[in-house]
């Protein structure tokens, strides 16, 4: 019998958690930790670190038992794109301006969808900028240059 | 009396001019979300939330309520017209309530919805206003080992109660206690886990991980999993129910409101436990069980008005001692905080037109859906079919502007895409990012209570069991995990959840 652990999900759940928890115990041990009568800034952060760490084993050790496989289809173009989109919005909004950010935005947004049509997403762009336009910059007077060197 | 007063007050605050507008908006954009695919109130309220900003605490939180109660009640909507619940906590509407819709009830079954919704809102109003204020004076006299002990309690019930892995959801609070720790600490000023960045000081943005995890996390696992969206409209046929049909509900709502009640000042338990449980009640008490899932009025009578109560007694607990009972809680902690309010007991004493004002408003904005929506429904129903490639563009500028808006820079928006990667990761390993939001919420709180009890006790651990209160929420707290880990109540709360 195989070992399968690159699909097994609790066991990766698990492996998570202790990395979560260990990298918490190790930043924290630059806190002073003080004591329970003194809690240092490190105590409480090692003490979660210590209890994530525990319940990590336990749900990697479930998971060796169950087995359980990861379920459910994850599409890596969304994961890539919309995340993207949003990088893309916060770099052009410090230095094109709100409605270059915006564009950008919804068409890299768009195109994490596979049916992605180019005159449709125009026209969805250029909708949503002049809505948006309207209510965040001029109704609500948000103090964004619409773009910049304008 | 007291209570009158003090809901006369409530109401003298809710209908004012500014609150109203803003009740109707929560309401409209509620409903709205409710029937729209792919988005849900967690979403909604974590991007909406910076636009109340500049408005009063009471104005933003009667919206940010509206927008909570608006969307089970759009949920329900398109559960009995066109068999797709628009929110998990409708899912049992579509049983009975899509039959009467092919039996040409539509209409008929919406009204009774609304009104048992209306009615459950009711009561609940006049069920935090009695319970809510002992409950406060009680918390009041609460010191640091009593307050650490119930955070406890709050949080390790929201895990074991809510649906999936019980030690997940435990993992996932601690992660969340950790993440809202992050910034200055705040007796000794030390600048935790911020790895340089100044942007980090006052810890991670509320807004940026709730949008990041609920509104990006969202879109992409949609996006992964299209689903596919046929819609069959029904005649919604007359409005007006029978003598009969009223006669035949009334029973299934009061007790749906009993149940929901009682779930909802539950923390973890979800609106569609409530309801579900409202329809088991129904089948087992009806004369003649068979009729159900064949157009069965008291089938959405009962769990129309549960999910309503369930959703609105979650407020007591947020309201009276600063515990968030569900995810949304969480969030409406979250915005009292922006406020510069600090949640618990103190909130109806030093801000009574927030706490009276906001439960006034739910019973004005339960009010609002029933006038509201009837007449609107062919507009809602028309909605339905917006496709979803051009709503989540929409929803990611809403949600880019939102977290940019509330600090003006863009680190924000940067650490908001890595909080969606890590909540699609989360979901994927099927860790709920649920129990993660209360945690991060009560963090810092729960470090403080600690920090000050052990001071209190020298250092004694043993003060959380010395004191009776604290040692009574302890007691609870073990109770709960040693009754989740028996198996057979571990099966049942999988077939109840699942």
């Amino acid at each position: 019998m195989k070992l399968e652990l690159q699909n097994n999900r609790d066991f990766w759940a698990g492996m998570m958690l202790i990395g979560l928890g260990a990298a918490a115990m190790f930043i924290a041990r630059d806190y002073r930790f003080g004591s329970a009568l003194r809690m240092g800034p490190g105590f409480f952060p090692t003490m979660l670190g210590g209890i994530l760490i525990v319940f990590g084993l336990c749900i990697m050790a479930t998971g060796l038992r169950s087995k359980e496989k990861f379920q459910g289809r994850l599409s890596l173009r969304a994961l890539i794109m919309l995340p993207l989109s949003l990088i893309l919005f916060g770099f052009l909004m410090e230095r094109a301006g709100f409605i270059p950010a915006l564009v950008v935005l919804v068409f890299v947004a768009a195109a994490s969808e596979k049916g992605f049509k180019v005159l449709e997403v125009l026209l969805i762009a250029l909708i949503l900028t002049v809505a948006s336009t309207a209510v965040f910059i001029w109704g609500l007077g948000l103090p964004y240059p619409l773009i910049k060197g304008f | 009396m007291e209570l009158f007063h003090n809901l006369i007050f409530g109401f003298s605050v809710s209908l004012s001019l500014q609150n109203l507008l803003y009740c109707f908006i929560g309401c409209l954009v509620g409903t709205l979300i409710g029937v729209l695919p792919g988005i849900g109130p967690m979403a909604t309220i974590a991007m909406l939330l910076p636009l109340t900003y500049n408005v009063p605490p009471v104005a933003a939180l009667i919206m940010l309520a509206g927008i909570y109660y608006g969307a089970m009640y759009g949920g329900s909507t398109t559960s009995i017209l066109v068999n797709l619940p628009g929110e998990t906590a409708s899912v049992i509407t579509c049983l009975d309530g899509y039959q009467m819709a092919r039996q040409g009830r539509a209409g008929v079954a919406l009204t009774i919805a609304a009104l048992g919704s209306f009615i459950a809102g009711s009561i609940c109003t006049l069920i935090i206003a009695l319970f809510g204020p002992p409950l406060a004076n009680m918390a009041l006299k609460f010191g640091a080992p009593e307050y650490f002990s119930l955070m406890l309690m709050g949080l390790v019930a929201a895990a074991v109660l809510a649906h999936g892995d019980m030690m997940k959801s435990l993992a996932m609070v601690v992660v969340g206690l950790l993440l809202g720790i992050v910034g200055s600490d705040v007796a000794y000023g030390v600048k935790r886990f911020c790895f340089g960045f100044f942007e980090l000081t006052d810890g991670i943005g509320f807004v940026v991980i709730a949008v990041g995890l609920f509104a990006l996390g969202e879109i992409i696992s949609n996006l992964s999993d299209p689903e596919e969206r046929v819609v069959f409209t029904s005649k919604v046929g007359s409005l007006y129910p029978t003598l009969a049909d009223l006669k035949q509900s009334l029973a299934p709502i009061l007790r749906g409101t009993a149940l929901g009640a009682f779930f909802g000042v539950l923390p973890g338990t979800t609106p569609a436990i409530a309801s579900f449980g409202s329809y088991i009640v129904e089948r087992k008490v009806a004369k003649d069980p068979s009729r159900f899932g064949h157009g069965a009025i008291e089938g959405v009578a009962g769990p129309e008005a549960a999910n309503n109560a369930d959703a609105q007694c979650k407020f007591i607990p947020m309201l009276t001692l600063g515990i968030p009972a569900s995810g949304v809680m969480a969030l409406m902690l979250g915005a009292l905080m922006i406020h510069g309010i600090q949640p618990g007991p103190t909130v109806m004493t030093q801000r009574p037109e927030l706490f009276w004002g906001l439960i006034a408003s739910m019973w004005v904005g339960n009010l609002m859906l029933v006038v509201l929506n009837l007449p609107l429904i062919r507009i809602w129903v028309g909605l339905l079919k917006v496709p979803y490639r051009i709503l989540f563009p929409a929803i990611m500028v809403f949600a880019a502007i939102g977290i940019y808006s509330t600090n003006n820079t863009s680190f924000d928006v940067y650490l908001a895409a890595i909080f969606g990667i890590l909540g699609i990761t989360w979901r994927m390993l099927e860790c709920s990012p649920i129990p993660m939001m209360l945690g991060f919420v009560l963090g810092p709180m729960i470090e403080e209570n600690l920090r000050r009890a052990l001071q209190v006790s020298d250092g004694d651990p043993t003060v959380f069991l010395t004191r009776p209160i604290s040692l009574t929420f302890i007691i609870f707290t073990i109770l709960l995990l040693i009754l989740m880990v028996l198996p057979s109540v571990r099966k049942r709360r999988d077939d109840f959840t699942g």
